[in-house]
């Protein structure tokens, strides 16, 4: 038994399996609670909900390992969503064809790339620290979102864009397919790529790092720029989902990111922390805000017991550490 | 010494035992310090020491049975709050200071945390912290933040700080490890002034020169028992290593002559304002060259212009018969220069890491499969070939390397650098923070691959080791190369008296 449990942590990393336990925990608390729970339309739901916040949770992940933040995170998707909106606007709106879409995907992605590029470019040259680079980043980019909207909505994109934000695919959502391929693009960009061993070892110790013959600018340069396009995903995402962008889109997000980064394990300093376990936390995040949404409770209380909830888990944590740190010293 | 011997005892340790999970960490050991003396507790990293200092200032309660004496006083353990109250201070190797805060607060701290809330007048302590100052016969700037002084004038600090709380007992845990040999000599100086006003201090150490120079008696310890108490009197740096390590140590010049093999380094007339100026230096394959000298001689610095981290002003470098300015460290390790850090802590090694990660952070091309990925499977086979041939002794592989040892970590800074198959090493103070007998381990490993024909640069202020470990040394001072002694010809008496003049 305790040999089978060490393996399952082995293969899926220290923090996955108490969460599983977890979230195991939670949704046979809501089934019990509400018969609604188990039901197809709430998972659908709940899967159509997920994955714009899972995307910003995965740009919100990579600064993080390396030490830094990037606050930017929801101004950059909302600037990409725009970008969008404006190509399509300028061929014709509702009208527009998909070339007109593509070429709009690739200047959102250019837009946030550029944005996350610049921050790279300051924090890696600059030395200046993520959390003022990237706070500067993201007013800047909703002033300059809101000067270009005049804080209004766009809307009026073609119908196509429609199966992006509600479509299924063999019955899987179309947004969580995207955000399933991502975040398997992530876990294996950190585990075994070049830059994923950097970003882990910048994370640490960035003047060992580079000691050691790693080129820690250019790193840290790529880290904020692929932070950035993979925030454009998700402003393309809502963009679609939402039939509109505004500035302001999604802000509320900012926090919930770093929320389910640190719930996943993640080491607030750097350095150390796995995909799958955040991926996990964000499922629990969204069990626990869907199920007391069908228990009746509002939305202001779910986010309360979000931080609750992140208490408890660090808690919990610090109490597991203490019995294994015993446990070790008896043996 | 004989009007010491009447002086009564300071502390007195009788049968103190520490078992940390199955480990005897402390195995039912005395110690006794008398007021006033210096004393020194030597070992190497892990016997002990500074569990003892934990035991005494309450950080640590003993095993029943023992007997701890503080003053006179007798008890059978004590806390944190009790030691201090009766003198004891500790000055760790951290400092355990605020760096934010003025040089007057630090000194002031224990003093302005006062039971009840209360206002502070900064200028109200600036009198007596003067007058503490005085005491060590020092002067600093009472108004300077704590992290513009250099550590040295830090540790000051931290000593004054205990005057402040009335310390009769001073322990100081490895006080020189990061200071220069001048710095040191002061700090020596100040512990004579502390002793003299009837301070004890019990200096904790494992550079054996300075055990021998400060010290009326040292207490020597090994796997957590004492080995024994010996006046330092007639006390050899040799019979203390052996007593530490429990082995006879080799010292024996081993240098031999290179001048037939082809230059692999050929620096000439290389110059940095401020740094260095006129370096004109060949390694020869398969040659140890030593380089030594005070620190600020410009020794690091030189080394940091040849792995491209500075760039020189003025002359030329040629590796291996090609001209060579490297850009970046990353163009000096690809044509072929490894460069071994003197600080092993925040430069050498990324400490939370595994030793894994630690080990092929240099050649993470190696590891790469036809697809562009990394290998688990390639890391693995570099890692353990490595670990097996440079003979370190790990857990596992995924281990922190910050577990390991000072001497096994640095046998994994030479794994990382060897794995890059580089023609020319450059050893920045390798033996730092690494005990008696893992330096000798060190040093083997180091004859071994210049015997392969590696050339080496071997940086290093102590000066015994440039002079039985390398082949020839060179004396840099002022930012320029001044003399070489040739090892066979030269004493160590002789190449000290050159550079501390």
């Amino acid at each position: 038994m305790t040999g089978f449990y060490a393996q399952l942590q082995e293969r899926l990393g220290r923090e996955t399996v108490p969460l599983i336990g977890f979230l195991l925990l939670v949704v046979v608390g809501f089934a019990l609670a509400t018969p609604q729970f188990l039901t197809a339309a709430n998972f659908s739901s709940m899967a159509f909900q997920l994955p714009a916040l899972g995307l910003l949770t995965l740009a919100m992940l990579v600064p993080i390992l390396s030490g830094g933040l990037n606050l930017a995170i929801t101004a950059t998707a909302n600037i990409s969503g725009l970008t969008l909106a404006w190509t399509l606007i300028q061929f014709g709106g509702a009208e527009a064809g998909f070339g007109a879409f593509l070429l709009g995907v690739v200047l959102a992605l250019a837009a946030g790339g550029a944005a996350g590029c610049v921050m790279g470019l300051v924090v890696a040259y600059i030395g200046a620290h993520p959390i003022l680079v990237s706070l500067a980043m993201m007013i800047f980019l909703r002033g300059l979102g809101e000067f270009l909207t005049r804080g209004g909505d766009i809307s009026g994109f073609p119908d196509f864009m429609n199966t992006i934000g509600h479509g299924t695919l063999a019955g899987i959502p179309v947004p969580l397919i995207i955000f399933a391929v991502a975040a398997l693009v992530w876990h294996v960009m950190l585990k075994r790529t070049r830059h994923g061993f950097s970003v882990y070892m910048i994370g640490s110790n960035i003047q060992a790092a580079e000691y050691s013959g790693l080129h820690s600018k250019r790193t840290l340069t790529l880290i904020y720029t692929i932070s950035g396009m993979i925030c454009a995903i998700a402003g393309i995402l809502m963009a679609a989902r939402f039939n509109s962008v505004r500035v302001g889109h999604g802000e509320a997000l900012l926090l919930v990111t770093v929320l389910a980064c640190f719930l996943g394990g993640i080491d607030p300093f750097g350095g150390f922390g796995r995909v799958l376990p955040v991926v996990v936390a964000l499922v629990i995040l969204q069990v626990l805000s869907s199920g007391l949404n069908l228990l009746g409770a509002n939305q202001h209380l779910s986010t309360a017991v979000w931080g609750l909830f992140l208490i408890a888990v660090m808690a919990l944590r610090f109490v597991f550490a203490r019995l294994s740190e015993i446990r070790r010293r008896r043996e | 010494m004989d009007a010491s011997e009447t002086k009564p005892l300071a502390l007195r340790l009788g049968h103190v035992s520490k078992v940390f999970g199955g480990v005897r960490a402390l195995d039912d050991v005395s110690l006794d310090v008398r007021e006033g003396e210096v004393h020194c507790l030597a070992g190497e990293n892990g016997c002990g020491k500074s569990t003892i200092i934990k035991i005494v200032t309450g950080v640590y309660q003993p095993e029943p049975g023992a007997e701890i004496e503080i003053f006179g006083e007798r008890r059978e353990g004590i806390s944190p709050v009790q030691s201090r109250a009766r003198g004891i201070a500790v000055i760790w190797q951290d400092l355990a200071l605020f760096p934010h805060m003025s040089v007057a607060e630090n000194i002031a701290f224990d003093g302005l945390v006062g039971a009840r809330p209360r206002l502070v007048r900064t200028a109200r302590l600036r009198p007596a912290v003067e007058a503490v100052l005085t005491r060590l016969g020092v002067s600093l700037d009472l108004d300077a933040a704590l992290n513009t002084l250099p550590i040295a004038q830090r540790q000051i600090v931290a000593i004054a700080r205990a005057l402040m709380g009335r310390a009769r007992l001073v322990f100081m845990d490895e006080p020189t490890a990061s200071l220069t040999q001048s710095e040191t000599d002061r700090l020596l100086e100040i512990v004579r002034t502390l002793s003299a006003q009837g301070v004890a201090v019990v200096f904790v150490s494992h550079r054996l020169a300075e055990v021998l120079e400060i010290s009326e008696r040292v207490t020597v310890m090994r796997d957590g028992r004492i080995v024994g108490v010996f006046p330092t009197k007639g006390m050899t740096q040799a019979r203390l290593g052996e007593l530490m390590t429990g082995a006879t140590l080799e010292h024996a010049v081993s240098a031999r002559d290179r001048s037939g093999a082809p230059p692999v380094l050929d620096v000439s007339g290389l110059s940095r304002a401020g740094d260095f100026a006129d370096i004109d230096l060949t390694v020869r394959a398969g040659e140890v060259v030593g380089l030594t000298g005070l620190i600020g001689a410009g020794r690091t610095e030189l080394a940091h212009a040849l792995i491209g981290m500075t760039q020189p002003d003025r002359g030329t470098i040629r590796l291996n018969g090609k001209p060579f300015r490297p850009a970046s460290i990353r163009a000096a390790i690809r044509a072929g220069i490894a460069y071994v850090s003197e600080d092993r802590l925040s430069l050498g090694l990324i400490q939370p890491q595994s030793i894994a990660d630690n080990t092929v952070i240099s050649v993470l091309d190696r590891i790469r499969t036809p697809l562009g990925l990394l290998s688990e499977r390639r890391k693995a086979r570099i890692v353990d070939d490595w670990i097996a041939e440079l003979a370190v002794k790990i857990g596992h592989r995924e281990d922190a390397v910050s577990t390991l040892s000072g001497g096994n970590q640095q046998r994994v800074v030479l794994a990382k650098w060897l794995a890059t198959e580089p023609t020319l090493l450059i050893l920045d103070s390798p033996t730092v923070g690494v005990d008696v007998g893992a330096r000798a381990g060190i040093f083997q490993i180091v004859r071994r691959l210049a015997d392969q024909g590696l050339a080496i640069l071997l940086i290093s202020d102590e000066v015994s080791e440039v002079l039985f470990n390398a082949d020839r040394v060179l004396h840099m001072a002022g930012g320029r190369i001044i003399e070489s002694f040739d090892p066979h010809a030269t004493s160590i008496a002789q190449a000290e008296a050159r550079i501390y003049a």
